[in-house]
């Protein structure tokens, strides 16, 4: 079991850079997620932390260890490819026993150990079968197996449930998040899918562009995204956005938007030009008494909640609010936002203004 | 009734099978003019009409494998035929002093033909390889040099090959003649092995690597199995081609290294050519590659594709 930290990684590819500076820590029995859209660098990451990409210049340490350098196999992690990888020419056994056989591990050792793993996955009936012919979670299940069956420091995974349809997602996240709980072993997850992240990581990372946006516990980062991509990347609907022009002092508690005086937490830093307030679906509430005014365009039904679109002078709004509350189309109504949870961005640089709300999060990310 | 593509009617399945058989017939009929030639006597081979039905004989066969001497009648008398192939002789008045040159030539052909079969493969794969995986500069220039090798006829080079080889002391010996049959074959092997590799998901070496070996074990206990089909198909390309291979064969070989191809049309009979003998020869020289074309075969079906159709 390991702790990994990552200090100023950086890859390029010619003159691409996939990864521009990434830092962050992940403690020993963490299970950690790197979030974020297709071709920000989340696999060139994961890559670099493996041993199968060189880095161009950065440090991996593996319990204190500096391993940027070093082969693979000399990092003793384990990776779950995202398409499995699993030996074609052999079966389910040799496949879960062949990383013990480059240990030199006594047959009888082999045996035993891949029962024992097969036991834990449910698959022993599966073992002399070819890998060919498996079902799509009986090949993760044996992609996991290879993985922990020599226990290794850490488990890389490159979206081990992108290639499984929906239904069958859940209930392997699930069980991945077992086992992980089981066995407490530090777990490097790398995903697109912001719930995904969400529901099964201790810590997050959001990159974007090879950037590493913010790094903290999904919680801080749904309540208090330090960048503009973040707020809109996470949460879905994601945060709103009201672009504004203006100024918003240090000190200060609240924001002008257009006429309307808009409570936010005492901003500790200040700015002024081009801004914007952001704002949580669920912290915006239909208010009569509300000065900020919006007109009903659409509605979406979802259960106990309906998301309703509202249009702004400062662009759209989603409110989520109780499914029984009746609203009609066109219906023009006052907004209240929830002071404490309301987040002031800089559009220059597109970083949230540090504040009362946020000051514990923006800390450490 | 309805036909689909992988279904046609009776009537196009008739037609298709005749057209079939037809050109099997047209491509295997001088294969078995040659085939049945061998079993001729030397009269009926040269006879005309020629005889489709004839009383087999292995007269060929046992010229081929042996040098006779015509002796008198008393000589004959003296030394009583003891075995199947001497009474062979000895019916045509002749005793056996011994073989002929053709085992030693078809050896030489396997020895030439398999070697340089075997090293073609080989280089080819690592080549392919390393072409494939690595970031070699130049890689497009080089792939293309070494294409270009093939632009023109081998024996365009014969010349300059020639006196290369007898400055080098290679002239009509076995390393010469594979050394040759590689350098020729090398570049198709490298174009046809770098495309199956080029198929080979990275992420197979990549699982290896994590899972505990070096670049080397991975290449050859994971990527050497999957691109066992590429390669079986590379050789047998590679063998009939160094099977085959005729004019360089005339030029640079003769008392030591020569190998079949040359060698059979030369035999020489009592008055004239010999041609079942010829034939007999010609027979033989075919099975090798038709029984390493038929081991390989389960792969050479998939293989024939290039690739294309794996997924
Ligand atoms: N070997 C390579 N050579 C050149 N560019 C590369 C290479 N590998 C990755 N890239 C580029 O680096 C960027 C990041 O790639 P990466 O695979 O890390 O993205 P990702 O976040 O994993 O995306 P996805 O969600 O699509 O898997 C992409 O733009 C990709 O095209
Ligand atoms: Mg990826």
């Amino acid at each position: 079991m390991a702790q990994i930290r990552i200090e100023n990684l950086r890859k390029d590819f010619g003159s691409f850079t996939a990864v521009q500076s990434s830092s962050f820590t992940i403690e020993d029995g963490e299970f950690f997620m790197l979030l974020g859209p297709s071709g920000c660098g989340k696999t060139t990451t994961l890559r670099m932390m493996a041993g199968l990409e060189l880095p161009t210049s950065g440090h991996i340490y593996l319990d204190g260890d500096d391993v940027a350098d070093r082969p693979a196999r000399q990092r003793d992690i384990a990776f779950v490819f995202q398409m499995y990888a699993l030996y074609p020419h052999m079966n389910v056994r040799r496949n879960i026993s062949y990383p013990l056989i480059s240990q030199g591990m006594s047959r009888g050792d082999v045996r035993r150990k891949v029962d024992e793993v097969a036991g834990i996955l449910g698959i022993e009936d599966i073992l002399s079968k070819p890998v060919g012919g498996l079902s799509g979670g009986d090949r993760q299940r044996v992609a996991l197996g290879r993985a922990i069956v020599r226990d290794p420091k850490a488990f890389f995974m490159d979206e081990p449930l992108g290639a499984l349809d929906a239904e069958f997602r859940e209930r392997m996240a699930e069980e991945l998040r077992a086992l992980h709980d089981r066995m407490g072993a530090t777990t490097v997850y790398v995903t697109h899918d912001q719930l995904e992240a969400m529901q099964m990581g201790d810590k997050i990372v959001v990159m974007n562009h090879g950037v590493v946006e913010q790094f903290g516990v999904p919680q801080d980062i749904y309540d208090w995204p330090a960048t503009m991509f973040v707020a809109n990347f996470i949460g879905s609907p994601p945060m709103n956005l009201l672009e504004f022009h203006g100024m918003a002092g240090r000190g200060t508690d609240h924001v002008m938007l257009g006429d309307a005086k808009i409570a936010v937490p005492t901003l500790l830093d200040g700015a002024q030009g081009d801004l914007a307030l952001g704002v949580r679906p669920e912290h915006v509430h239909l208010d009569d008494d509300g000065s900020y005014r919006g007109r009903v365009t659409a509605t979406e039904y979802l259960g106990t909640t309906q998301i309703v679109t509202l249009s702004t002078a400062h662009g759209d709004v989603k409110a989520r609010i109780a499914s029984d509350k009746k609203v009609e189309i066109g219906e023009v109504v006052g907004l209240r936002f929830n002071p404490s949870t309301v987040s002031v961005f800089d559009r220059s640089t597109s970083r949230a203004i540090l504040s009362d709300g946020n000051k514990g999060v923006l800390a450490h990310g | 009734m309805s036909y689909s593509i992988t279904d046609p009617s009776p009537r196009t399945k008739w037609f298709a099978g005749t057209l079939v058989i037809l050109y099997a017939l047209i491509t295997l009929m001088p294969l078995l003019w040659i085939i049945t030639t061998g079993f001729k006597s030397q009269s009926e081979a040269i006879a005309y009409p020629p005889s489709v039905l004839f009383e087999p004989t292995l007269e060929g066969y046992v010229n081929l494998f042996t040098t006779q001497t015509r002796v008198s009648e008393a000589d004959l008398a003296a030394n009583p035929p003891e075995t199947f192939a001497e009474e062979i002789a000895a019916s045509k008045g002749m005793i056996i002093v011994g073989p002929s040159r053709f085992g030693e030539r078809f050896l030489n052909s396997v020895i030439i033909g398999f070697g340089s079969t075997f090293l073609s493969v080989v280089l080819g794969t690592l080549a392919a390889y390393a072409f494939s995986r690595y970031r070699v500069p130049l890689k497009d220039d080089l792939m293309f040099f070494i294409l270009s090798t093939r632009m023109m006829p081998p024996i365009a080079v014969a010349i300059p090959i020639f006196l290369m080889f007898r400055t080098l002391g290679l002239s009509d010996t076995h390393l010469g003649m594979i050394l040759l049959y590689t350098a020729v074959n090398l570049s198709l092997s490298v174009w046809l092995l770098k495309g199956f590799i080029d198929e080979i998901p990275r992420e197979y070496e990549e699982a290896a690597l994590i899972d505990g070996y070096t670049r080397f074990q991975a290449f050859y206990k994971v990527v050497l199995p999957q691109a066992a089909t590429g390669i079986a198909s590379t050789a047998i390309f590679c063998l009939i081609f160094s099977w085959n291979e005729y004019a360089f064969a005339v030029l640079l070989t003769s008392g030591n290294a020569q190998t079949a191809p040359p060698f059979i049309p030369t035999i020489i009979g009592v008055g004239g050519q010999d041609w079942p003998a010829v034939a007999a020869g010609a027979t033989i020289f075919l099975v090798p590659v038709m029984v390493f074309t038929i081991l390989l075969r389960k792969h050479l079906l998939r293989g024939i594709t290039f690739g294309a159709v794996r997924k």
